[in-house]
């Protein structure tokens, strides 16, 4: 529960959204397509994510952060609510098909394809370059309007975009 | 593989410090192990880069995946001789609470050991032991030395 809660993402446009994320920052996730309840984001190669030094192929767990980071960003946000708009990750469920290919680019596609008045669901699927072949995909399930306890200054009203 | 190879050659088959420090990924996360006999407990401590909410603030969901996955892989290697890093083959993790501005630990289990896939839970807290913030189950894909 702990993404794209979107404390703050009031105060900026949603192209700006990642540079508020200093975990999204650090890995070096870039947004490349966005639509209300569509996102589309690249992360560029790195040596710091490899996670298997005899390959140098990118760590699972990196996968895992920018799925959940895309999926976060792929919640809806119009016709909802300021309170309805905080969310929360309650689960994230990843397959990994194959390992990514050291040194090309992650693609990760996260489409909201379902949404009720408290849980958005989300899909997402991760590749590389203009390959269709799936590395990893992921469905992922968000609580609305979660963490109302957000400090003053934060209070979700209404989107800038 | 070699590393693992490299590391039993330097009776450092156990050492899953050392493991870790040569892991890229993991030293870019930060993650330590403190061992305890046979009872292995990984730590996260916190760092700012691992912030996905600065309004609350909080820990990034992708860091608290990460960090379960890496607790569920390197207790299999702890385990069980292998001759590669174990593969994940799905992950499910379920966040229970958001993770503060502090240090994370984790355990997992192995349930099933089976010749080629294990199945792993793993279980990550903070200050709190009985307060979990985030489980996790997965399957991985094992690669038995002198395979």
């Amino acid at each position: 529960m702990t993404d794209a809660g979107n404390n703050g993402w009031a105060e900026h446009s949603i192209h700006e959204h990642l540079s508020h994320i200093p975990h999204a920052r650090a890995l070096g996730v870039e947004l490349m397509d966005y639509r209300d309840g569509y996102c589309v984001v690249r992360l560029p190669y790195a040596e710091k994510l490899v996670g298997d030094p005899d390959t140098g192929v990118i760590h699972g767990g990196v996968i895992t952060a920018v799925l959940d980071n895309a999926s976060g960003m792929a919640v809806p946000r119009e016709g909802l609510s300021p309170e309805q708009r905080a969310i929360a990750t309650l689960d994230l469920r990843i397959d990994y098909m194959r390992p990514a290919e050291p040194h090309f680019d992650l693609i990760v596609t996260a489409d909201c394809y379902q949404i009720t008045r408290s849980v958005a669901f989300v899909r997402a699927r991760a590749t590389q370059g203009d390959s269709e072949t799936l590395i990893a995909s992921s469905v992922a399930t968000f609580m609305l309007g979660a963490n109302r306890a957000a400090p003053p200054g934060f209070s979700n009203t209404g989107a800038s975009k | 593989m070699k590393l693992l190879r490299e590391l039993r050659a330097e009776g450092k088959g156990q050492d899953m410090a050392a493991l870790l420090e040569r892991i890229p990924y993991a030293r870019f996360l930060g993650i330590e192990v403190d061992r305890k006999g046979n009872e292995l407990t990984m730590v996260l401590p916190f760092q700012d880069h691992l912030i996905g909410n600065v309004a609350l603030p909080a820990l990034h969901g992708g860091t608290i995946g990460a960090f379960l996955e890496f607790t569920a892989a390197i207790q299999l290697l702890f385990d069980t001789e292998s001759e590669r890093l174990p593969k994940t083959v799905d992950i499910s993790i379920d966040y229970l609470r958001s993770g503060r501005p502090v240090a994370t630990y984790g355990r997992a289990i192995i349930t099933k050991h089976g010749r080629r896939v294990a199945n792993v839970r793993a279980e990550a807290w903070q200050e709190d032991r009985s307060r979990l913030i985030a489980t996790a189950h997965g399957h991985f894909l094992l690669t038995p030395v002198g395979e």
